[in-house]
């Protein structure tokens, strides 16, 4: 599986003064695949997630995506800002708080990377803007400033951002944990709309249905370590650890996901 | 009941246009350097490296926590006595003046560069942008956007601080009605009139501050 995996994170750990959130994780993602994280909050699944993107650098252990490898612990350089931000350009981030440019336009919000990172000419960056716009729906909210957009479209939004970076792989942060309970099919049908398409994904998320419906492969953690592991509906449904059943039974499992109603 | 009569400045009306002059070309100079200043001690109190950030907060809290007239006394007298460089009285108040509002500016630049959301930074770096890229596309623009308030207050103040150069004899509106003061046996209308000059000038500053401070509250 290693052989052919798209992420492969060894042995990875992380504290944070004496807490330590992250203690000795292995995960692998196979290019296609989708991943969920899920857990408590303290879990270290945020922390995990900023891992395979070095947004949080790990204390130990290594973190790969696609050909780039990174050790870290006793005698390991840390890498420098330039190689850092070139390895940061091939994976996309979504975040909880969609931390949008509240200064820039949605379209120039999705050109700022190809423009900024990818020396792309201005031109060119607008088409594939306004194309990443149109995919989540977007189109016509390109003039706009984020701070009139509801949050369903903000998030939408953010997507279209990391996405015009054309990544090998996204990261979602709880893309839906911040927002009213009506927006939240608008952006999972996004994301599900992602995974049809091939795209690698990790996904830090509350919605259990959701997991269960566009993961391959689920992973349940807590302080720190995974409890549980193994394809998505599989363990939702019958879960082997007393832990993860605990955590699961506050949830509802199964059902339609919620519905992308409002289309803009 | 005391004679006002402020005809009698009349015949000193070049002295205080060359004084003015002299006050308002050194704010500017003052304010220009000072932001340098300001710049440096700003992103040297943010630097990744302790020793830069340390050097920098001890020039910022040098200038800030000592009065300016005795920064412009010791500039002048005990800087050429300890270094062994002669300064004109210009170039030390100059050079004083700029520190001391540059202290200033460091911690409004720094309040504005920090008060600006950490997920504006983490978001230009997951779209892979260096720190100086997300520094200067995604977090300057709006951090000046706050900071503009605070840096002309300080600079009004600093138009105002410049009164004290005259203490060493560089030859501004204070100076030069010190001047005519002593000559014409009439301090009380010239200081009333030194006042109004600076109020006159002032004035209208503060309205297009506040102005521009709702302005920027509209469009945040």
């Amino acid at each position: 599986m290693s052989e052919t995996s798209k992420i492969e994170i060894r042995s990875l750990r992380k504290s944070f003064g004496s807490n330590e959130v992250l203690k000795n994780i292995n995960l692998d993602v196979p290019k296609g695949g989708v991943v969920a994280l899920i857990g408590p909050s303290g879990s270290g699944k945020s922390t995990l997630l900023r891992c395979i993107n070095l947004l949080v650098t790990p204390d130990g252990g290594s973190v790969r995506v696609g050909d780039t490898r990174f050790q870290f612990g006793e005698g390991a350089k840390l890498p420098d800002v330039k190689t850092l931000a070139r390895f940061r350009a091939t994976t996309g981030m979504v975040f909880q708080h969609f931390n949008l440019f509240p200064h820039m336009t949605t379209l120039q919000n999705v050109m700022e990377g190809p423009v900024t990172v990818r020396r792309m000419a201005k031109a060119d960056a607008e088409k594939l803007a306004r194309a990443q716009l149109a995919k989540v729906g977007l189109a016509e909210k390109a003039d706009q400033y984020p701070a009139t957009l509801s949050g369903g479209q903000k998030q939408r939004v953010a997507i279209a951002r990391a996405l015009a970076m054309e990544p090998d792989v996204m990261l979602f942060d709880e893309a839906t944990s911040a927002l009213d309970p009506e927006l939240v099919g608008e952006v999972l049908s996004v994301i599900q709309q992602l995974a049809s398409e091939g795209m690698t994904m990790v996904i830090v998320t509350h919605e259990i249905a959701f997991a269960r419906e566009v993961a391959d492969r689920l992973i349940f953690m807590r302080d720190g370590v995974v409890v549980e592991e193994g394809p998505a509906r599989q363990v939702i449904d019958n879960p082997k650890e007393s832990a993860t059943r605990a955590f699961l039974s506050h949830f509802h499992r199964t059902g339609a996901l919620p519905p992308a109603n409002a289309a803009s | 009941m005391y004679q006002w009569d402020f005809g009698i400045l009349w015949s000193y009306r070049w002295l205080f246009l060359n004084g003015l002059g002299v006050t308002v070309g050194f704010t500017v100079v003052i304010v220009v350097l000072g932001l340098v200043f300001g710049l440096f001690g700003a992103f040297g109190s943010l630097s990744r490296f302790k020793a830069v950030r340390l050097l920098a907060l001890t020039f910022i809290e040098a200038f800030r926590c000592t009065p300016i007239l005795v920064q412009l006394i010791w500039f002048y007298y005990a800087l050429p006595i300890l270094a062994g460089v002669e300064m004109t009285p210009i170039t030390a108040s100059a050079l004083a003046l700029s520190l001391y509002g540059g202290s200033f500016y460091s911690e409004i630049i720094r309040g504005g560069i920090i008060s600006i959301d950490k997920g504006q930074s983490e978001a230009g770096a997951a779209l892979g942008m260096t720190p100086g890229q997300s520094m200067r596309r995604i977090v300057l623009p709006q951090a000046i956007k706050r900071m503009i308030p605070a840096l002309m207050n300080q600079s009004i103040i600093q138009f105002k601080n410049t009164s004290l150069v005259s203490v060493l004899a560089v030859p501004d509106l204070v100076y030069q009605s010190q001047v005519a003061a002593h000559d014409s046996y009439r301090p009380l209308e010239t200081y009333t009139a030194v006042a109004v000059a600076y109020a006159a000038i002032l004035i209208p500053l503060t309205i297009i501050v506040r102005r521009g401070e709702k302005r920027l509250a509209v469009s945040e």
